[in-house]
């Protein structure tokens, strides 16, 4: 490919990289990432990625607001976020250099196309001056390199227009990372033949970018330096890469499979659940059935009809569509039928910033409805702890006969990380009866766990009417009658509590007491688990305890905060679990908040930390 | 085995066997006692095993109606009722699914999943108790009510124009639209018989009298003594003859429809429309739903009935295609689907 002796570039070993690569939400930077990601986890590497894009599909070229992003950090070892700041940042453009460079590392590396450095690029990103030449990014190596020209020269015989040539840039910067970290270059090349099959002029023309790219940084003496990551240490077995949504999708057919019970899911696209549906309506060769609904309503509505019916009922959303199915999730609570709402949270409130990431919707999940109205809330903490979560949400689902919220998050929902693939025949069983009896049946009374039985329409002898009306505790008829009603919500507080029983005993890192616990839930985990990692090796007494269970706590939770003299709850909310543990085991707790649309990085969880033990 | 204990179960039913026991709470003399009356009875002829039915409801008197049938039943919350019916009928197409309604229920809070409901012909049974008034809330006007009506929201008089429910189901493109009313209880058990027997949604609106808040409401429709004049009874194949004399016709003129009088102006029996419920397009069937006195009659029967495949068994259909084409899903091979690797 290059006669430049490889020799002559040092290869520097390292632990793990962060990298992000930016530019217009047309220049294929989604793509670039996700392609990067699939070379470092074929090389056996732990990561994790985070996309971040702009809510319109394709904004005006060159302006700040259209700036599109992909991170992946990865590591030989275990990665828990998609890293803090960016060791390596690939900007295709000025706005996509001038919204990033705060958050990359000081003399961290800028791979900068300098091609779209023009006087209406730099003035449409609000520089007054050329970043490139003006001094101002002296604390960084900058590698101004003319992409555009480069791409073009590449691809002067490929027949191909001057936008069609354009568009092939993401290939050429893509072929110079894979140089720069070591990353073969054959089953790249396999899959930009496979991935434009249809159109061999363009494969053509992506892979002479691509090969361009990598000659480029072969060749040229620009880089020093070569990365090279350490053998990998990751946990022996088959793995895949997974983005939460998906792996949602794959834990809600699981569980139709494992419990024989049918699926079927009743939604509304909304950002950042659609991938949910979309994936499911692919699915219909299982026992899966969508309903893309007319609305929210009709999305949740729809899947209380077909849990009436005997189904596994799922409905997906985010925050705004979650506020919109709240009188439904009341009537799924009285009426106790199974089903799951997923809240894959999005920065609120109302429209809010939708592609962007928040926990803000924890309130409204364990409390947003009128009248007494319990639910179980439970919360994924990573891609693929989704499908875990899911599994987990089911079977609270169909054992107690009661709807449960998911949360997830659109940092998690959409980002990727390595998912070590269970083997079917180790997944938890899940055991579903309906029951078909009609001697002495009863619509409302209830087993040891106070959950009522599920009887589906057409089974003889069994006919009932039940709904919304507060109803007799046994026979189910309308009743508004007062120490019944009581009784009725006593009884559903008193089932959902009683949920707690089967949780297994928390894991609390560190020392069993001390000075300080930190209690997260949610996406935090990652940040959270590598700021007490760090905390940890520098000598402090730290414990940390994250929950997957928000409704109810774990009953062992009150015992472990009794044990530490300081907590700290880091959210990204304003302080939302914090509310629910003082009030629960009135004890104050010390709160770590950020609401920027942005994961926390476990700097800013670290610094806390150092400044409270 | 199994089937003839359903057999039997199916021929030896009656209305009898149909009815909940539940004390049934509409006032005395609401219309909605007619309704349930010819459901109960038509029930045991459609040759359905009784738990098979399923009637779902949202909110409003009309919504009780699930509480008085000895079915499965669902009384849900106001205006998702088809949205819930959906749900039900595509997870278990082999259930008679019913929704019953109200103006309020089915038209203004519920309006959206109404017309959805029948956009996508989903194989329900709503039936639309028609009263023109707010009962349950104690009097205020709905969507149905007319222009100029003294309500307790509209002291005044109405200035919010009123929707033609047999219109608006056609312009959502039902598949079969009908229209009844409480005090004709043969003309309502046909349209009943025939909207259970349809496969995509069938919508009937029944108009009701509301004997507290908007009593003698359809009088003039009801009554021995004008109904001739004020009505249309729609019959598939003839002509759209009403009056006591039947010497009164529709007749198009132009693209617009007109009332004209036989024997007067030359005007003939072949010159008046005849009434086709399978015409390709609904234009005729659209024109008679807007049809209000004091200027036309109102029509009664079936405006539309034609058939198009229903969404439950278009999704029935995908399902078999998607398993014939990959075989039925395996869980182990999708968990592991995509790019794998291994890590030794």
């Amino acid at each position: 490919m290059s006669n430049a002796p490889v020799t002559a570039r040092p290869i520097e070993e390292l632990e793990s990289v962060v990298i992000r690569f930016v530019g217009d939400s047309g220049d294929g930077m989604q793509l670039t990432g996700t392609e990067f990601s699939k070379a470092v986890a074929k090389a056996g590497h732990g990561f994790v990625t985070h996309p971040d894009y702009p809510s319109e599909i394709r904004a005006p070229t060159g302006t700040l607001y259209g700036v599109s992003g992909y991170q992946i950090q990865y590591s030989s070892g275990q990665v828990f976020t998609s890293g803090d700041a960016p060791d390596v940042l690939v900007a295709m453009n000025p706005a996509a250099l001038k919204t990033n460079l705060p958050d990359v590392k000081r003399g961290g590396i800028l791979i900068v196309n300098s091609s779209a450095f023009t006087p209406g690029n730099l003035e449409k990103a609000k520089y007054e001056s050329n970043p490139l030449t003006d001094g101002s990014l002296q604390g960084y190596r900058l590698y101004p390199i003319d992409i555009s020209t480069l791409t073009a020269g590449a691809l002067q015989d490929s027949g191909l227009g001057k936008k069609e040539v354009g568009m092939c840039k993401n290939y050429f910067s893509l072929g110079l990372m894979m140089c720069l970290y070591n990353r073969p270059v054959d089953k790249e090349i396999g899959d930009i033949e496979k991935k434009f099959a249809k159109k061999p002029q363009i494969a053509a023309a992506n892979i002479a970018a691509f090969r361009a790219g990598y000659a480029y940084a072969e060749a040229t003496e620009m880089f020093a330096v070569s990365y090279q990551m350490r053998e990998s240490a990751v946990k022996p077995g088959k793995y895949r890469s997974i983005s939460g949504n998906t792996a949602t999708a794959l834990g809600f057919v699981a569980a139709s499979e494992l419990s024989g019970v049918p699926l079927f899911i009743g939604s509304y696209p909304i950002t950042p659940a659609t991938e949910i549906l979309q994936e499911l309506s692919g699915l219909k060769h299982y026992n899966v059935t969508s309903f893309q609904a007319e609305d929210e309503i009709a999305g949740i509505c729809s899947t209380i009809g077909a849990a009436y019916g005997g189904s596994l009922g799922l409905t997906t959303t985010s925050g705004p569509g979650m506020a919109l199915k709240t009188e439904a999730m009341g009537l799924a609570t009285i009426l106790e039928i199974p089903m799951v709402i997923v809240d894959v949270q999005r920065a609120g409130p109302c429209t809010g910033i939708p592609t962007k990431t928040e926990q803000s919707d924890l309130l409204q999940a364990v409390y947003g409805r009128n009248g007494e109205c319990p639910i179980p809330v439970i919360a994924a903490n990573s891609p693929a702890d989704c499908f875990d979560a899911t599994l987990e949400a089911c079977r609270i689902a169909v054992k107690y006969m009661t709807p449960v919220i998911l949360l997830t998050e659109g940092g998690i929902g959409q980002a990727t990380e390595p998912w070590l693939i269970p083997d079917v025949a180790s997944l938890p069983k899940m055991e579903v009866k309906y029951r078909t009896d009609p001697k002495d049946f009863k619509p409302y009374a209830r087993d040891e766990n106070l959950a009522r039985a599920w009887v589906r329409p057409g089974t003889p002898g069994m006919e009932h009417r039940i709904g919304g009306l507060e109803k007799d505790a046994l026979t189910g008829n309308i009743s508004s009658e007062p120490l019944n009603h009581q009784l009725m919500c006593e009884t559903r507080a008193a089932k959902v509590a009683g949920i707690a029983k089967d949780f297994p005993p928390l894991k609390v890192e560190g020392p069993a007491q001390g000075e300080l616990l930190m209690i997260g839930w949610g996406s935090t985990y990652g940040s959270l688990a590598s700021a007490w990692q760090k905390a940890n090796a520098a000598g402090k007494s730290v414990a940390f305890v994250h929950l997957r269970h928000l409704n109810p706590l774990p009953s062992d939770l009150g015992d472990i905060i009794g044990r530490y003299k300081k907590i700290l709850v880091p959210e990204t909310n304003l302080g939302q679990l914090s509310r629910l543990l003082r009030e629960r085991y009135l004890r104050d707790v010390i709160q770590l908040n950020k609401v920027q649309g942005k994961p926390l990085r476990v700097t800013e969880i670290y610094d806390r930390i150092l400044e409270l033990c | 085995m199994m089937n003839m204990t359903a057999e039997t179960t199916i021929q030896n039913l009656t209305k009898k066997d149909f009815e909940s026991g539940l004390d049934v709470r509409w006032c005395p003399g609401c219309g909605d006692y007619a309704v349930l009356s010819q459901i109960t009875k038509l029930m045991p002829k459609l040759g359905i095993p009784r738990e098979n039915y399923a009637f779902v409801s949202g909110i409003g008197c009309s919504s009780r109606f699930p509480y008085y049938v000895n079915t499965y039943g669902l009384h849900t919350i106001h205006g998702r009722a088809p949205a819930i019916a959906s749900g039900l009928k595509l997870a278990r197409p082999e259930l008679s699914v019913w929704v019953v309604t109200g103006d309020g229920d089915a038209l203004a809070i519920g309006g959206n999943h109404f017309i959805h409901a029948i956009r996508r012909n989903m194989g329900l049974k709503i039936i639309l108790l028609n009263n023109r008034i707010y009962g349950l809330t104690k009097g205020q006007y709905s969507p149905t009510s007319e222009m100029g009506k003294k309500t307790k929201t509209t002291p005044l008089g109405n200035i919010d124009r009123p929707f033609s429910p047999v219109a608006l189901a056609l312009g959502a493109g039902a598949t079969f639209v009908a229209r009844a009313i409480d005090g004709d209880q043969a003309m309502m058990a046909t349209i009943l018989e025939r909207a259970a027997k349809h496969e995509g949604t069938a919508f009937v609106e029944v108009l009701q009298n509301c004997v507290v808040f908007n009593d003698g409401a359809f009088d003039r429709l009801s009554d021995k003594a004008t109904r001739d004049d004020t009505r249309l009874v729609l019959e598939h194949g003839k002509p759209l003859i009403f009056g006591k004399e039947r010497n009164k016709g529709i007749r198009l003129n132009g693209m617009d429809t007109e009332v004209v009088t036989i024997g007067e102006n030359g005007v003939t029996t072949a010159d008046i429309l005849v009434h086709n419920e399978n015409a390709a397009h609904s234009g005729l069937a659209f024109s008679l739903g807007q049809f209000e006195a004091p200027d036309f009659p109102m029509p009664f029967g079936v405006f539309r009935s034609v058939d198009k495949p229903s969404y439950q068994s278009l999704s029935l259909q995908l399902t078999e295609s998607a398993r014939a084409a990959r075989g039925r899903g395996d869980l182990g091979k999708l968990l592991n689907s995509g790019e794998t690797w291994t890590i030794k």
